[in-house]
């Protein structure tokens, strides 16, 4: 089980969290783009063996969705999101 | 009580503490500090359990965790599936029996199948998938193969719990090297974390006969517990086994016998910043013909039962070995009164020193076991030697084995971290660490005491996890010991007609071995996938690196270019109780309730689950009324007078913030920003693959500020993808979310005599058409009570919904029931609502909307806007139809003959045939306007075919229905407008 740093509560038990999938590519202007791109945009999701950034939600704590760098491999957590007052 | 195979004096058990005990309904004593197994042969029980495949007798093997055999089921208070009888602590009455066997453990009808082992083959399983097919055997492979039953009810007594702790060191394992760890780690300050499987601490010092600083050992461990028992820095568990090595320095700890009597097992979830893992080691087996007769033990196991537990378990034992470590306990049996008749040792040389050990034992050297003679007991042993092949049996009536002994790398491969294979022991180590663990003793291939006290304070010296460095000052001298080993797999077993058992517990023998590598299983995975060996309960403890060691010679190439299989947690069997922990049933996701389930109880509710864990009323049934009665009574009240349902667990949201309309017109199909305060709409809600997601109203209460509602059973996603769009795709907008589900609770009140009700009850709001239409809502006071009113509707007719807040809301309901006694109001539970939905064709997320319609299929393509250039799914639904591929589309149906009830989910096919569908019915009810009984179907190309006949298929009959508009009542929707 995971150790989350949440930018608001700190480190809590992964079972707090919901997780929101890799960061892929911002939502594009859906009419600028052609439809590969906007295909791509939508299926395609990084998924490496490393270094990955990811979204979590902390859905049993204090509501706040946030990024962070987590090693697929190790778990490691490489990159915290900066807390927050 | 005297046992038969009891010594007179010494072990640790309690002589003046006397235990009862029953066994497959036979009465027996022991003593307090035994384990059900150190009873067992004390009272000269050798048929423990039947094998798992062959049904062979088989015995106690192992004296701990690695034994693979003496699995019994516990009766009674205690009742458990499947125990190891080595683990059991004996207590008063405790009620055993064995498994897998019938009739009973003796005589058991399923040897037989040891006689057609032949055709079953490692893989047989895999094979009959194949050919010819595996329904043909699973019935007889489903009984023959059993374990244990579980037990029928739940614990008698107490329940299961479970803890967090965090701590700075946790060490796992209270042998030699974890209780040094532990001193280290508690005089420098630091917070520390000890637990150990065992019944009590010392490790293989409970078994060994060692010094340290001149004393017997356990008087060095006893000083240490004493230490450490006054350390409030400290937490020590016995009976703690660490089952799980998780991420972030997460350890799963299950404790048994938990001082508080009323915890069956308690689970601690220990997040520690370091972990010394000092989890020992465990004997392996030698492998060679009717390895797994009842009297065949490892040497460790027989040294422990007459150290430990004072157990005589053999009066004239053979030991075969092929490492140094059984000839230290020759002195032990002896003075046991056990004769030992030789060792035989499959090495060519041994040391002198080691050899000293042995005065006055025959040691046979360069000889193997060739065979064990006996059924249910060994009654003599065939000694081959290896230079002239010359046999010579041996009379005895126990066999004690060592094959060396593998360090328990589990937790460590659990952590992620990498094994190597070393040469000396003839065993995989530790190599790098993933974690923030450091492992010691002989669990890192360390094995005599001098050794494990000097690296356990050279790999700790300097750790620091508080402020303190770990250091180490005193002194530690220690007995001699040494250690040696050649690696023997296995022994030559070419034309073996007996089986030899490279698992026991799976009955995994050398020719499966062969079989799978014959086969083409060389991977050693898959070894363990086609042959079993290494599965179960004991994940191969004993035997596992025999195989590794046997697939590695077959395959010319080292043990480390086969590699291990993958460590997975648990590392020994853990109850399911444990696992949950109090979060069984309603604890663990309790039923929501709306402030009136008392209410609808004492009225008569039939209550269940709808949706998200909300616990609503069904129906409610007066006596002697069928089901189907129940629901028409409810849905003629809503049709023709007035009925109250309770719509509190809808999901309800406040937006606030100047970007609220923004953000409205990209979450919804449809505008939404253009609402006048007091009005609201009916949107969709789609994804950005464009399939929809959920439906509900929107409402604005004035410039900055409106709310909206969601199904029931899908507010916390859309509360999840509102905020995870507002945190990730528009930071820059100002919109603060605040979920108020459950701070508005609403009755409503629906029927054509709806707006009656809502005058008699009393309102400051002027409640007509044209002052109050559809789709508004007004905020006053109903019977004096301050409500918001919402003009929506569900069931199709005139509809309102008035809001209170839930201390309110008992009075309100009960308001509404007197008040509308006179136009015969009812209560209307899910069921008729459903109904009543059908009836009008509106959507039900889980029915109709199922993650794979958009707003065309549904004929709601009228929400989506023309005029937005941009919205959550836009893009995505015009990229698909721009395909032109057919789609399942929203019909009704009308089954032909009016009494015909469709079952929901029914498939269509083309004419009723057996070919792919194309649809299916999402639901079906009797309705009450209509007389008969009307579905609704997603059906290819539905919208097309009104007029045409579908053809449900039915596993007996086809069920013929004509395709209609999806609405049967009100098509003009008037009377919700009304």
């Amino acid at each position: 089980m995971l150790l989350i740093h949440c930018p608001f509560c700190k480190n809590r038990n992964e079972t707090e969290f919901v997780y929101g999938g890799p960061v892929g590519a911002n939502r594009p202007d859906p009419n600028l783009v052609s439809d590969e791109e906007w295909v791509d945009y939508l299926t395609m999701v990084p998924n490496p063996m490393g270094p990955v950034y990811e979204r979590w939600w902390h859905a049993r704590g204090c509501d706040k969705w946030f990024i962070i760098c987590r090693d697929t491999v190790t778990h490691e957590i490489l990159e915290n999101p900066s807390e927050e007052p | 009580m005297k046992n038969l195979n009891r010594l007179e004096s010494g072990g640790r058990i309690d002589r003046s503490k006397s235990l009862s005990f029953s066994f497959n309904g036979k009465l027996y004593y022991g003593y307090e500090g035994d384990t059900l197994a150190s009873a067992m042969l004390a009272n000269g029980l050798h048929v423990i359990a039947r094998s798992f495949k062959y049904h062979r007798p088989r015995g106690i093997i192992g004296s701990g965790v690695e034994d693979p055999t003496s699995l019994i089921e516990l009766l009674g208070e205690e009742a458990s599936g499947n125990n190891l009888c080595t683990n059991v602590k004996l207590k008063e009455g405790l009620k055993a029996k064995s498994i897998n066997c019938w009739p009973s453990v003796d005589f058991d009808v399923g040897a037989v199948v040891q006689y057609f082992a032949k055709f079953i083959p490692a893989g047989f399983y895999y094979k009959t998938f194949k050919w010819p097919t595996w329904h043909l055997f699973e019935p007889f492979i489903r009984i023959a193969a059993g374990l244990a039953s579980a037990p029928k009810e739940p614990p008698k007594k107490g329940h299961f719990e479970s803890r967090n702790a965090h701590t700075d060191f946790l060490i796992i394992g209270a042998g030699p090297a974890g209780l040094l760890a532990t001193l280290m780690a508690a005089r420098s300050g630091a917070k520390v974390f000890l637990v150990d499987q065992n019944t009590e601490a010392g490790g293989s010092l409970l078994s060994l006969n060692l010094n340290i600083n001149q004393k017997p050992a356990m008087a060095w461990v006893e000083s240490t517990l004493k230490e450490i028992a006054n350390m409030s820095n400290v937490t020590h568990l016995q009976n703690s086994t660490a089952w799980a090595y998780r991420e972030h320095n997460l350890v799963i700890v299950n404790e048994r016998e938990v001082e508080n009597v009323s915890i069956i097992e308690r689970s601690w979830r220990v997040r520690a910043k370091n972990i010394i893992i000092a989890t020992g080691a465990i004997e392996r087996s030698l492998v060679f013909p009717n390895n797994d007769r009842p009297g065949v033990m490892l040497a460790s196991a027989v040294l422990t039962f007459v150290n430990r537990y004072s157990v005589k378990p053999s009066d004239n034992m053979v030991l075969f070995t092929n490492n140094d470590s059984v000839y230290s306990y020759i002195e032990d049996l002896k003075t046991a009164g056990i004769n030992v008749l030789a060792i035989v040792d499959s090495r060519k040389h041994i040391a002198s020193t080691v050899l000293a050990n042995a005065q006055n034992v025959r040691v046979i050297l360069n000889s193997i076991i060739r065979n064990v003679n006996g059924y249910k007991k060994v009654n003599s042993v065939v000694v081959q030697s290896l230079v002239d092949k010359e046999l010579e049996t041996i009379s005895c009536d126990l066999l004690a084995h060592s094959g060396g002994w593998n360090p328990m790398v589990h937790l460590h491969s659990q952590s992620r971290g990498t094994v190597k294979f070393n040469d000396r022991i003839a065993s995989f180590v530790p190599d790098q660490s993933i974690q923030n663990s450091i492992s010691i003793g002989a669990c890192n291939g360390t094995f005599t005491l001098n050794e494990i006290f000097n690296e356990t304070k050279s790999l700790l010296c300097g750790v620091s996890a508080h402020s303190k460095p770990l250091v180490y000052e005193g002194k530690l001298e220690c007995s001699k010991q040494s250690y040696s080993i050649e690696a023997l797999w296995s022994i030559d077993l070419s034309k073996e007609k007996n089986k030899a058992f490279f698992d026991i517990q799976n009955d995994v023998t050398h020719d499966d071995i062969q079989l799978a590598l014959t086969e083409g299983y060389s991977n050693i995975e898959h070894v363990k996938r086609y042959t079993t060996g290494g599965m179960g309960f004991d994940q191969g403890k004993t035997g596992n690196v025999n195989i590794i060691g046997m697939v590695a010679k077959e395959q010319g190439i080292g043990l480390d270019d086969v590699g291990t299989t993958t460590f997975r947690s648990p590392f020994v069997p853990v109850s399911f109780g444990s696992i949950s922990g109090v979060r069984e049933g309603s604890v663990v996701l309790p039923f929501r309730h709306t402030p009136i389930t008392k209410w609808n109880l004492e009225n008569g509710a039939f209550m269940y689950e709808a949706g998200a864990r909300w616990r609503r009323p069904g129906y409610f049934p007066i006596e002697g009324e069928s089901f189907q009665e129940t629901v028409n009574r409810e849905c003629h009240a809503v049709r023709t007078s007035v009925g109250v349902y309770d719509g509190s667990p809808l999901g309800k949201f406040e937006l606030k913030g100047e970007n609220v309309g923004e953000f409205l017109d990209l979450i919804y199909t449809n505008i939404i920003s253009s609402l006048e305060p007091g009005n609201g709409r009916y949107g969709l809600m789609l994804t950005d693959d464009g399939l929809i997601f959920d439906d509900g109203v929107a409402f604005r209460i004035d410039k900055h500020r409106w709310f909206i509602s969601t199904s029931s059973g899908h507010s916390d996603a859309v509360y999840q993808h509102m905020l995870k769009i507002l945190a990730f795709d528009h930071p820059e907008w100002d919109v603060k979310i605040t979920n108020i589900t459950n701070q508005w609770n609403n009755a409503t009140i629906c029927g054509p005599l709806a707006r009656k009700l809502l005058k008699k009850l009393g309102t400051d709001i002027d409640c007509d058409n044209g002052s109050f239409p559809f789709m508004t809502f007004r905020e006053g006071h109903i019977a004096d009570i301050p409500a918001r009113i919402i003009r929506v509707s569900f069931t199709g007719e005139l509809s309102f919904e008035i809001n209170v807040s839930p201390r309110n809301m008992l009075a309100l309901w009960e308001r509404i029931i007197e008040d509308g006694a006179e136009f015969g109001i009812l209560p209307v539970g899910s069921e008729a609502s459903h109904v009543l939905r059908v009836e009008k064709g509106f959507l039900s997320l889980g029915h109709e909307v199922d993650g794979t319609v958009d707003p065309y299929d549904l004929g709601m393509a009228w929400l989506m806007s023309k005029k937005k250039i941009d919205y959550i799914g836009k893009r995505s639904v015009h990229l698909r139809r721009s395909l032109g591929r057919s789609r399942r589309e929203l019909v009704g149906l009308l089954p032909n003959n009016p009494n015909d009830a469709i079952p929901e989910g029914a498939p269509i096919t083309p004419d009723g045939k057996k070919v792919a569908t194309e649809g299916f019915t999402t639901a079906c009810v009797w309705s009450v306007v209509n007389e008969r009984w009307v579905g609704l179907a997603l059906l290819e190309n539905g919208h097309i075919r009104h007029g045409e006949e579908a053809c449900v298929r039915m596993k007996d009959k086809i069920i013929r229905a004509k395709i209609t508009k999806p609405v049967f009542h009100d098509s003009d929707g008037i009377l919700l407008r009304s």
